[in-house]
């Protein structure tokens, strides 16, 4: 059986650092961190687009990993949790420390998709993008201003089973403009 | 999930030409129905054709005033263009009343019209659905469909079109323009998705290979009055039980014209004529709002578990129509 042409090599980012994994096409962006690359950041929840545990950025955007195909993200880069922090290596992302600080979590199982969607949606807030809840008049391409409602709303892509959401709202609280 | 070639296409003509001829292809957008349903095993495809790279990722005024998305423009990015905020606000409401964030990141225009319905038995291998595999049944009909049709079902399939976008699209007589192998042609959004009828396996009009290349949202309704409501079981995150997208245009007490379309009732977006006609020349009021949508819904068939819906589509559509008119409409 010929296997080549269900196979490729894809030149990716990921974390900063450039790769080349072959993937399977059937393979996930996910599964390729997780099981090709050692970085099981990225949560498998419900490997259906409805949980937001495997939410990683591509090209700076939030996204759900589980329903990428790897092969189709040639030339992207990526960035896991394993990859937010400063680049000292160090020094925790603000929105990490903020979880940390609000124990906003219980198992912890959510909280990588969590952060990786919180760092999304205070660019996406910051570049101007309404959402459901904002004012319809008040959409005029300015920061929004992430209020408790704005914030429930925005990462209403992402379930904690937990249900650590008052202390995960108040750590993305903690770290709006 | 079965084994499949993959192929990227740089221009419409490379992707449709590695369309041709093979039934088996599918076109990759964003990705965020069709790995699902191939996951699932309901889309087993032989090749994917990604065209989530072609040049079709503007929006942009036309020289007749019209605005063209191009359909690898991501669902969150047509949201927030300026373009679409300010001319066709229904569109952005709509579009950001579906799905998540990072779904909403990922998302294309294209891929928007073309999404599968979420009835739980076209998406369960073990259950009968004439959608899926016609000639095997329709198991949502006496069984779990609180979320089906009531308008426009058939004997065979009583699925509804997921999509808040191609609500909005409807009300605002948006087109689609599709490219085939055989050359370009547009369709108005309305006339895009089909009801079920005896072929429920035939969502939309699309030939095979052809590709949508982008959506046209005409001069005529840009910056009129409109507004997307959707109800749902819970505040975000889930799919219409009932939404409606109005376009309203009234002039000196007199409605011009009343677009109204709703979602989650029936196998497309359900353009409203009768509610329409009934408007259009009168005087704005609660009174005529309600006989006109009565008179609409009055051709809703629900099921056992579903007639909730009725109500909640007139609710949703009257108020609607009311905040639109302002202090123009008189109770």
């Amino acid at each position: 059986m010929g296997t080549d042409v269900f196979r490729s090599e894809v030149p990716l980012t990921v974390n900063g650092s450039p790769c080349r994994p072959t993937v399977d096409h059937r393979s996930t962006l996910l599964d390729v961190l997780r099981e090709q690359m050692g970085l099981t950041g990225a949560k498998k929840g419900c490997d259906h687009g409805q949980c937001g545990a495997c939410t990683v950025l591509v090209d700076g955007r939030r996204a759900n990993s589980c329903l990428l195909l790897a092969v189709a993200h040639e030339g992207c880069d990526i960035t896991t949790v394993e990859g937010l922090h400063a680049d000292d290596g160090v020094e925790l992302h603000p929105v990490q420390r903020a979880f940390l600080e609000r124990d906003a979590f219980q198992c912890g199982y959510c909280t990588p998709g969590q952060i990786c969607s919180a760092v999304g949606a205070l660019a996406e807030a910051a570049a101007g993008n309404a959402s459901h809840v904002t004012d319809p008049d008040a959409d005029t391409g300015e920061p929004v201003e992430l209020t408790r409602e704005e914030i429930r709303e925005r990462l209403s892509g992402n379930l904690c089973r937990c249900g650590a959401y008052p202390h995960i709202v108040e750590a993305v609280e903690d770290v709006t403009p | 999930m079965k084994p499949f070639r993959y192929v990227r296409a740089y221009s419409v003509e490379e992707a449709t030409t590695a369309h041709a001829g093979r039934a088996n292809s599918r076109y990759l957008g964003g990705g965020t129905n069709l790995v699902d349903l191939m996951k699932l095993g309901v889309e087993r495809p032989e090749r994917l054709i990604d065209v989530s790279r072609l040049p079709l990722d503007a929006v942009e005024e036309l020289p007749d005033g019209s605005v063209r998305a191009g359909a690898t423009v991501r669902n969150s990015d047509l949201a927030a263009h300026p373009l679409v905020r300010e001319r066709y606000p229904v569109l952005s409401r709509a579009l950001l009343a579906g799905a998540s964030g990072q779904l909403r990141n990922v998302a294309t225009t294209g891929g928007n019209l073309l999404q599968r319905t979420r009835c739980p038995y076209f998406q369960d291998l073990g259950k009968p659905c004439n959608k899926r595999e016609p000639g095997t049944g329709c198991g949502a009909r006496d069984g779990v469909h609180r979320d089906h049709a009531v308008l426009g079902h058939s004997r065979l399939c009583i699925a509804t079109h997921p999509s808040d976008m191609a609500v909005a699209l409807a009300a605002l007589d948006a087109r689609v323009e599709l490219q085939g192998v055989r050359g370009r042609r547009t369709l108005p959004v309305t006339e895009f998705h089909r009801l079920p009828g005896d072929r429920p396996d035939v969502d939309t009009e699309i030939e095979p290979g052809e590709l949508i290349t982008g959506v046209l949202l005409p001069a005529a309704t840009a910056g009129l009055p409109s507004a997307y409501r959707k109800a749902r079981d819970r505040a975000s995150y889930a799919f219409a039980l009932a939404s409606v997208a109005v376009v309203l245009d009234i002039e000196d007490s007199v409605v011009r014209q009343a677009r109204i379309a709703f979602g989650g009732l029936a196998h497309r977006p359900w353009r409203a004529r009768h509610a329409e006609r009934a408007l259009q020349g009168g005087a704005p009021s609660d009174e005529a709002f309600r006989q006109a949508v009565d008179a609409e819904l009055s051709a809703a068939e629900p099921l056992r578990d579903n007639s909730f819906k009725v109500r909640l589509a007139r609710n949703l559509a009257c108020d609607v129509l009311r905040r639109l008119a302002g202090p123009a409409s008189a109770s």
